[in-house]
């Protein structure tokens, strides 16, 4: 059951990845992009990590992608026209480049697996929001702080990138 | 229980599709949410691992993974909009101020 379960999340993670990569649209591409983030929390229950699946849900599928879908929609970006409607050297050597890299990846993943032990009842309880938890705020704290002041230093630049008078008192023209 | 094997496949086709997606598409947004995609495939990778052997750290890791990546989209949206408003277009060609 759990196999099928796996198939069907994986087939799905897989496909919606392709079409987000191939779809001329861009609206179209970030709701791929959203069923891609759900399918993936969907494994990280799989993996009994419930803590992240919901995380994953609420912060990439949620906040992230609806920041992304209101920049789409701001902008007016007009479709991608002529993608794969005739050959380029650039798509030869792109995916000449993909199929290197994943050659490699499971090379080294295959070189690594006979070493890992098998899983444990007891391993699989370390996902929960208790276990998470406990070991951010004593073991973690100070990276905890520390995000949060990234979080804070990234929204203001963000404001102060994307503010229309950047141009009359920083640039020197 | 499935064998973490095929979780790491999966993990390295996600990624590939992510590099794939970033070398030929010219769009400024869906290079962008390529990357995230790979940025996914890695925390599938590294969730893989945490709960194969039972230790947390690499959930930590991707909590931290996830709030570097909220930080990089809003600063990366911001760009965006910057580029967007100087040429009118998030085509990546028409970007070349800096090109050589």
């Amino acid at each position: 059951m759990i196999t099928y379960f796996f198939i069907f999340l994986a087939v799905l993670a897989i496909a919606s990845a392709l079409a987000m990569v191939i779809s001329k649209n861009t609206v179209n591409s970030a709701l791929f992009l959203v069923l891609n983030m759900v399918a993936l929390a969907g494994l990280f229950l799989l993996l009994k990590a419930q803590f992240l699946a919901v995380v994953q849900i609420l912060v990439y599928a949620g906040a992230i992608m609806v920041l992304f879908l209101f920049v789409i929609m701001l902008l007016n970006v007009q479709d991608e026209e002529n993608l794969f409607s005739k050959f380029r050297v650039k798509y030869f050597v792109a995916f000449l480049v993909g199929i290197v890299v994943f050659s490699q990846l499971l090379y080294s993943i295959g070189s690594f697996t006979e070493v890992l032990p098998e899983v444990s009842p007891e391993m699989t309880e370390a996902g929960t929001v208790e276990a998470v938890g406990e070991v951010l705020y004593s073991q973690y704290l100070l990276p905890f702080h520390i995000i949060a002041l990234l979080l804070t230093a990234a929204v203001n630049g963000a404001l102060m990138i994307a503010q229309h008078k950047i141009k009359s008192g920083v640039t020197n023209d | 229980m499935i064998s973490i094997d095929w979780f790491l496949a999966l993990s390295a086709l996600l990624f590939c599709v992510g590099i794939i997606g970033v070398l030929i598409r010219k769009n400024a947004i869906v290079i962008f949410m390529c990357v995230e995609l790979m940025l996914n495939a890695v925390n599938l990778s590294l969730v893989s691992f945490s709960s194969h052997f039972g230790n947390v750290d690499g959930q930590i890791l991707v909590f931290f993974a996830l709030a570097v990546a909220a930080a990089e989209a809003v600063v990366g949206l911001a760009i965006i909009i910057a580029i967007f408003r100087n040429n009118l277009s998030v085509d990546i060609n028409n970007v070349n101020l800096l090109r050589w």
